[in-house]
């Protein structure tokens, strides 16, 4: 596999699987407002991945639907952070922000690519992400408003902070700490990434469910 | 240029311009009054013999529409008894300030908010706060009630002269 293609599904992985994740909130955020942005936020990740998986399709000579349903959970690239079962309101929320903040970081990267493809689709997903991290800034400042808010927040951040540089390549991982730090005025502790590779428990069990459907019906479903 | 040539190249003029005619009749399946082409996604049309090829961009890539976008095309284009194949553009070439003043026009009649322009930089929530016109009543006493709504393309938006809310067409 190419070093391309491996790239792509590593990324597409990571939104199909959040998005996922993200969606899990539907019918129980904590409010209306909530439901319908997690919930179209959502959507939007798992267009992305699907956009991504049919590039990495062309060159494998398989299907989108392929690739996002029919490999074994040990083939999934996604990094560790995205996996995590639905957690609760500020970790769901510090997941989502430092998901987003170094996403841009590595869609600004692959905007400057000399693969004309590669650039395309970072600079239109850099579009549509812009919402959803003008969503994610909006509760970062919400919570840090409070002394809970805070507390809860940054204990979140501390606990998740391997995890999201894992996301990163190692050459793109002092820029995400600088980031981060300076938003919350605070130092991050020193830490170990989570690396892509690993896989959770969890990730099998939603693999289990996500794929139900699917291999109910080996031959293929019409509706 | 031979008179053969001539009679080629003009054929395909008329072609294509019926080709235009008849995707703008296909109707975004969600906002049923502007046409995809009022949107400014269908970004080329190219004819070879009895083959024609559409370029059509996703207004957001995790739209569920988008395969029944894709076979509208198609199908309306099938009509005019030629081959039709519908390529998706994974790329930026689309923006909201590719939908025509008609297709703003018919968006406000249906009561959406046409989106504001695309901003040279980063794109800030202040810019969104700002009170666009409401639809239905024309105050600019409006809000902002959600950056999301029930397609990824749309945000929910509330007019405090009115009360009425009202969708946008976020700016993208």
């Amino acid at each position: 596999m190419s070093a391309r293609t491996d790239l792509l599904l590593s990324i597409a992985d990571d939104e199909l699987i959040l998005g996922w994740r993200d969606s899990e909130w539907t019918g129980i955020a904590p409010f209306l407002e909530e439901d319908v942005a997690l919930s179209s936020i959502a959507q939007n990740e798992i267009g992305h991945a699907r956009a991504l998986y049919e590039l990495a399709a062309a060159e494998l000579g398989t299907s989108a639907d392929e690739l996002a349903f029919d490999r074994r959970p040990a083939q999934y690239r996604c990094a560790p952070l995205v996996q995590l079962r639905r957690l609760e309101w500020a970790r769901t929320i510090a997941r989502r922000w430092l998901y987003e903040t170094a996403d841009e970081i590595r869609l600004e990267e692959l905007k400057g690519s000399d693969d004309g493809e590669l650039a395309g689709i970072a600079a239109k997903m850099n579009r549509e992400e812009a919402y959803h991290r003008l969503h994610a800034e909006m509760w970062v400042d919400r919570l840090l408003a409070s002394e809970e808010g805070r507390r809860r927040f940054f204990e979140a951040v501390d606990e998740l902070w391997p995890y999201a540089l894992g996301v990163l390549d190692e050459g793109l991982r002092s820029e995400l700490r600088r980031r981060v730090e300076e938003r919350l005025g605070r130092e991050l502790p020193a830490a170990e990434a989570i690396e892509r590779g690993r896989h959770e428990p969890e990730l099998v069990e939603l693999w289990d469910e996500m794929t139900m459907v699917r291999r109910s019906a080996p031959a293929g479903a019409r509706w | 240029m031979s008179e053969r040539d001539e009679s080629v190249a003009q054929s395909h003029e008329v072609t294509e311009r019926a080709v235009w005619r008849a995707l703008g009749e296909v109707p975004d399946p969600e906002i049923p009054v502007v046409s995809l082409v009022d949107l400014g996604v269908v970004k080329a049309v190219e004819i070879e013999g009895d083959r024609v090829r559409v370029d059509f961009a996703p207004t957001f890539m995790g739209c569920p529409a988008l395969e029944v976008m894709q076979r509208m095309l198609a199908e309306k284009v099938e009509e005019l008894g030629v081959e039709a194949e519908v390529r998706v553009l994974l790329d930026d070439s689309w923006s909201t300030d590719d939908i025509t003043p008609e297709g703003r026009e018919k968006l406000r009649t249906a009561g959406f908010a046409p989106p504001a322009p695309r901003p040279s930089g980063t794109l800030e929530l202040v810019q969104l706060q700002r009170g666009f016109r409401c639809p239905y009543c024309g105050s600019t006493d409006t809000r902002l009630e959600n950056l999301f709504g029930p397609t990824p393309c749309r945000s929910i938006r509330y007019c405090e002269s009115c009360r009425q809310p009202f969708e946008q067409f976020k700016t993208i």
